[in-house]
């Protein structure tokens, strides 16, 4: 394999890698909050993508679109805190979990049934070269998604907002008797996950130029292996972890061959990493 | 012909239900990669059956193959907790479909077809009811052994049943390739009866409708389980008439049931 083609292997691994880091910061954030996998995360971001694509068939430009995917992404997710995960706090993880996965495919299916089972065009930008094997949807999707994650990186860091995020995952109780409002706190992170995840949901009508109604299902499940390939409950290991995941597969499915699924890759990565470290790539603390 | 038909599935649906619940429902391990091992022993006494192989013979070894990899599965478990396993048993499932997929000698995305039945339908179907007879039989009586006893000890608090004596590994272990040792037992029936599988049958998703099935059903009791089989498989035939709208109605079912009744159906309120 030559380089030019080991290079654009890379960098559409790279923008594939942020739309997997984008929608797994999410599910990492809820679970160090709420200790539940947010399988309905996925649907989120699906949802999103059609409200991107009906602000954009209407006429608005892409930052139209942008904005009412994260919206509507937003809306959808406070709405599942409220209604599903926040009364079911404290209840045997399982619970939530297979709620979580109707809620999932039910969202999948109405979206089916609203907008029709075949793919809808979303041409947002020209696949054009820019500079080398990058194209300008590469460009695009890479360079948001970076300017996205320095905006969280702000907020985790820089705001009374993190600092709260960051006590809940140690102890929820006494984070409490401290004085943090756990479900404000709580909504605001379902608000940020779903506001990336939709965002994510965009991305992809922006890289594929295309979205479908069973969208979620790849990074529903894919997401989970980048959770755990990050370690359950690393924001940022989960954003390497993206990242890392989607050049892996691109290298490793040119390759193998399309006759290898993907998702293959992605869980081999992850029972290898679970069997030699289980606290994930990043994580330093083994888990406890 | 057609109720027979129907009956059969829903009665493997609950050997697999049942065997579920030994591992989720008693031992407290939730897995979300049950399907692989009904794979397993389906692709076990497909490979075997067509190489001309006894149905008999070769049904044993499904059950043996498939417990030989939940004991794989059961041992990895004892590594992590319960999420982790969760994520791991769902890594589980899709390897051992993409291995089916990509490995020529399961035939690919084709499977494996012409399995030949070992006897007339209907009594093949009459040794699918007794076998989902004796595996509710068997569960019972697991269930109300001191092996239950110690599964549900440590479903309730691990480091209670440890402080106890209770070998923690030991039973995890058991309940993994007890459980997965039945789900080939329901592979092997599945394959015979079906005559075709292929990969696509024992995925993701069917692992989910089968936790979904115990998780609706109640988790922990035997009725449970059986009423999951029975009401979530019976869905499909029952809502026929609204084909379009199935999926829709299943998801919204199983997330209104764990919102509203988080127990299931038949389970009891925990105290």
């Amino acid at each position: 394999m030559d380089w030019t083609t080991l290079s654009a292997l890379v960098v559409d691994g790279l923008a594939v890698g942020s739309i997997y880091a984008l929608t797994a910061f999410g599910l990492t954030l809820v679970y160090g909050l709420l200790r539940v996998l947010h399988v309905a995360h996925a649907g989120v971001y699906a949802m999103g993508a059609y409200a991107g694509w009906l602000a954009f068939s209407a006429g608005g430009g892409l930052a139209l679109a942008l904005l009412a995917g994260a919206a509507c992404a937003v809306g959808v997710g406070l709405f599942l805190e409220r209604w599903f995960y926040r009364p079911l706090q404290g209840r045997p993880p399982l619970v939530p979990l297979i709620g979580s996965i109707g809620l999932f495919l039910a969202m999948g299916d109405l979206l089916r049934i609203l907008f029709g089972p075949y793919q809808q065009g979303f041409p947002v930008l020209p696949p054009e070269r820019v500079a080398g094997p990058i194209t300008l949807p590469q460009l695009a999707v890479v360079g948001a998604t970076a300017f996205l994650f320095l905006l969280v990186y702000g907020v985790v860091t820089r705001t009374p907002l993190g600092v709260g995020w960051k006590a809940i995952a140690q102890d929820a109780e006494m984070a409490a008797a401290v004085g943090i409002p756990l479900p404000r706190y709580t909504q605001a992170a379902f608000a940020l996950a779903s506001a990336l995840a939709g965002a994510a949901g965009v991305f992809v009508g922006v890289y594929y130029n295309q979205i479908y109604p069973t969208m979620g299902a790849v990074p529903a499940y894919k997401a989970l292996a980048v959770v755990v390939l990050g370690g359950l409950g690393s924001s940022w290991g989960t954003v390497v972890a993206g990242l890392l995941l989607g050049v892996v597969e691109a290298v490793a499915v040119a390759f193998l061959g399309t006759r290898f699924p993907p998702e293959g890759v992605a869980f081999v990565a992850m029972i290898l990493v679970l069997l030699f470290r289980p606290q994930g790539l990043l994580a330093t603390e083994p888990q406890g | 012909m057609y109720a027979v038909t129907v009956l059969t599935q829903l009665c493997i649906y609950a050997i697999l239900t049942l065997s579920l619940n030994l591992v989720t429902g008693l031992a407290g391990q939730v897995s979300l990669g049950h399907a692989a091992f009904f794979g397993l022993g389906a692709y076990t006494v497909g490979v075997l059956t067509t190489r001309g192989f006894p149905f008999l013979t070769a049904w044993l070894l499904a059950a043996v193959v498939a417990a030989g990899w939940g004991l794989l599965l059961g041992s990895i478990s004892l590594r992590l907790r319960e999420d982790f396993l969760a994520i791991a048993s769902i890594a589980f499932n899709f390897v051992v479909v993409a291995a089916l997929l990509y490995l020529p000698y399961f035939g690919g995305a084709y499977g494996i077809s012409g399995i030949p039945k070992p006897m007339g339908s209907v009594a093949f179907s009459v040794l699918v009811l007794a076998t989902t007879l004796g595996v509710a039989w068997c569960h019972e009586r697991l269930r109300r052994s001191d092996l239950g006893l110690a599964w549900m000890s440590l479903r309730e608090s691990e480091a209670a049943a440890e402080a106890l004596g209770v070998d923690v590994r030991r039973f995890k272990v058991t309940a993994f390739v007890l459980g997965t040792g039945l789900a080939g037992v329901a592979g092997g029936l599945y394959a015979a009866y079906i005559g075709v599988i292929r990969p696509e049958d024992f995925g993701f998703p069917l692992s989910v409708t089968l936790l979904a099935m115990v998780a609706v059903g109640g988790m922990g009791t035997m009725w449970g389980p059986l009423a999951g089989a029975f009401l979530l498989g019976g869905f499909a035939q029952a809502f026929a008439f609204v084909h379009n709208y199935q999926l829709v109605l299943y998801g919204l079912l199983l997330a209104v049931v764990m919102r509203y009744r988080p127990q299931g159906l038949l389970g009891r309120r925990p105290t």
